[in-house]
């Protein structure tokens, strides 16, 4: 894939299997994004072959079938929380406990009625991550929900993608900090736009003699 | 196309619109202290004068105000991210357009209602045709502000590009629509151009019933600025891409 004249993402292979969680882990501006993108099937000049639940990335019918969470929090600052859960119910046709259900799991039912701009900005990302739980899709692309949040809710928010994958969600998601890596079943280490590594967190530290996912990135990379 | 998420569009942006009290008492204020100022310019005047001129700035408000609301609030949604989460949503391009054209329309309703009332009650306006076809015409050139807003906010990338297509899309169009000479007295390459341009017709329509002429001459304007108004829906749903660089 390119974009300016500069190759962002060159000869990907990987699979993900569903079910699971997928952790796209690699410093900031290494093509994490522009993965996902193509995942969901927003991002442009994509080439090769990229199947996405059995389809070709982008097709009309996975729309109603993949959450997507972008990095910024995609939602309308000046409509409560539960004004933007509403309207996006009403765009992806989920039932009228959806909206309740997606605030309760964000933790957020207690501020169903304030402004999204006058949240905090880990609320605020949570409220975006809530959008995409409306529906109860089957494959979940979450573009660093986790930044920017205190330690007990990051936490949390790892046992819910960790429910939601027992539930028989696939979940893929993006993170530079590596000591989230310890909570996915499998790592696709990311760099300059090339996979350096397509494993698991066990395996990547007995691979290299490490005992964190953090130094054994470094090892990697190196 | 569902009705359903088109309906959902129009709520959500009008309870936007109805949080933003500044903005919404622009929209409905603006258009009615314009033609005060108007009426007060020809105060001294031949009382002629504002007769003549009011209709066309009648057209002429609405349309610049909505396009240039439409033009940012669409613009917004794109920068934001909310756009590529809809389009990533099974929501069809249609909808979102369409949506948003309906929520505008029901503030041209009103903005268009107080202006023409105004206008023709204590401005003293006096017009040979019905008043209720002058708010028609009215809301229809705001939905045609609204139409073009929508249209040309894919060609913007920040908020400053979308207002410089005021004076580029809509400045033109007001010196060729026939206020400042009538546009059979234009050179003949201008007036071959003003025919084209959709603020000619919504002007002529006004002019038209304020003169008090046959219904039928004035449908046909009408039907002109409406096609203009679909066509730039349906060339806004175009541009909307769902993949993008």
């Amino acid at each position: 894939m390119e974009r300016g004249g500069r190759t962002v993402l060159d000869g990907l292979d990987f699979e993900i299997a569903s079910g699971s969680i997928t952790g796209l882990l690699g410093p900031s501006g290494c093509g994490k994004s522009t993965l996902m993108r193509a995942v969901v099937g927003v991002q442009d000049n994509v080439k090769g072959d990229l199947v996405v639940l059995g389809e070709p990335a982008g097709a009309a019918d996975l729309r109603q079938r993949i959450g997507y969470v972008t990095q910024a929090a995609s939602v309308y600052p000046d409509l409560t929380a539960t004004e933007n859960l509403r309207f996006f119910a009403a765009v992806v046709g989920a039932d009228a406990d959806a909206v309740a259900r997606a605030l309760r799991a964000v933790d957020l039912d207690a501020r169903g009625d304030q402004l999204v701009r006058d949240m905090s900005g880990g609320q605020r990302s949570r409220v975006s991550l809530a959008v995409a739980l409306l529906a109860t899709p089957t494959l979940l692309v979450l573009d660093e929900p986790t930044v920017g949040l205190d330690p007990v809710l990051r936490v949390e928010l790892w046992r819910l993608f960790r429910s939601l994958a027992d539930d028989g969600v696939t979940l893929l998601v993006s993170s530079h900090v590596m000591d989230e890596a310890e909570h996915c079943d499998a790592l696709l280490l990311m760099r300059d736009g090339a996979l350096v590594a397509d494993t698991t967190p066990e395996r990547l530290k007995w691979e290299t003699g490490c005992d964190t996912v953090e130094s054994a990135f470094l090892e990697v990379v190196r | 196309m569902t009705p359903r998420v088109t309906l959902a569009v129009t709520a959500r942006v009008l309870t936007q619109l109805r949080r933003d009290h500044r903005t919404l008492a622009l929209l409905l204020v603006m258009p009615c202290l314009l033609m005060t100022l108007l009426a007060w310019i020809f105060a001294d005047s031949d009382s002629g004068v504002f007769d003549r001129v009011a209709p066309g700035l009648l057209a002429l408000f609405p349309f610049i105000v909505m396009f240039l609301v439409t033009s940012v609030t669409t613009l917004r949604e794109r920068t934001s991210g909310t756009l590529e989460r809809l389009l990533a949503m099974p929501m069809g391009r249609l909808d979102l357009i369409l949506g948003y054209a309906l929520a505008f329309g029901v503030v041209a309703c009103a903005q268009a209602a107080l202006a023409v009332a105004l206008s023709v009650g204590a401005l003293g306006l006096d017009i040979a045709g019905s008043v209720w076809l002058l708010g028609a015409i009215a809301v229809l050139d705001a939905v045609l502000g609204t139409a073009l807003g929508l249209f040309v906010s894919a060609f913007a990338r920040t908020e400053f590009q979308a207002v410089q297509f005021l004076p580029a899309l809509v400045i033109p169009q007001m010196l060729l629509c026939g206020l400042l000479v009538a546009r059979d007295q234009l050179p003949r390459a201008l007036e071959l151009v003003s025919d084209v341009l959709p603020l000619s017709y919504a002007v002529d329509a006004m002019t038209a019933v304020c003169r008090g002429d046959a219904t039928w001459d004035i449908a046909s304007d009408i039907g002109l600025v409406a096609a203009f108004v679909v066509g730039f829906v349906a060339l806004g749903a175009l541009t909307l891409r769902r993949r993008t660089p």
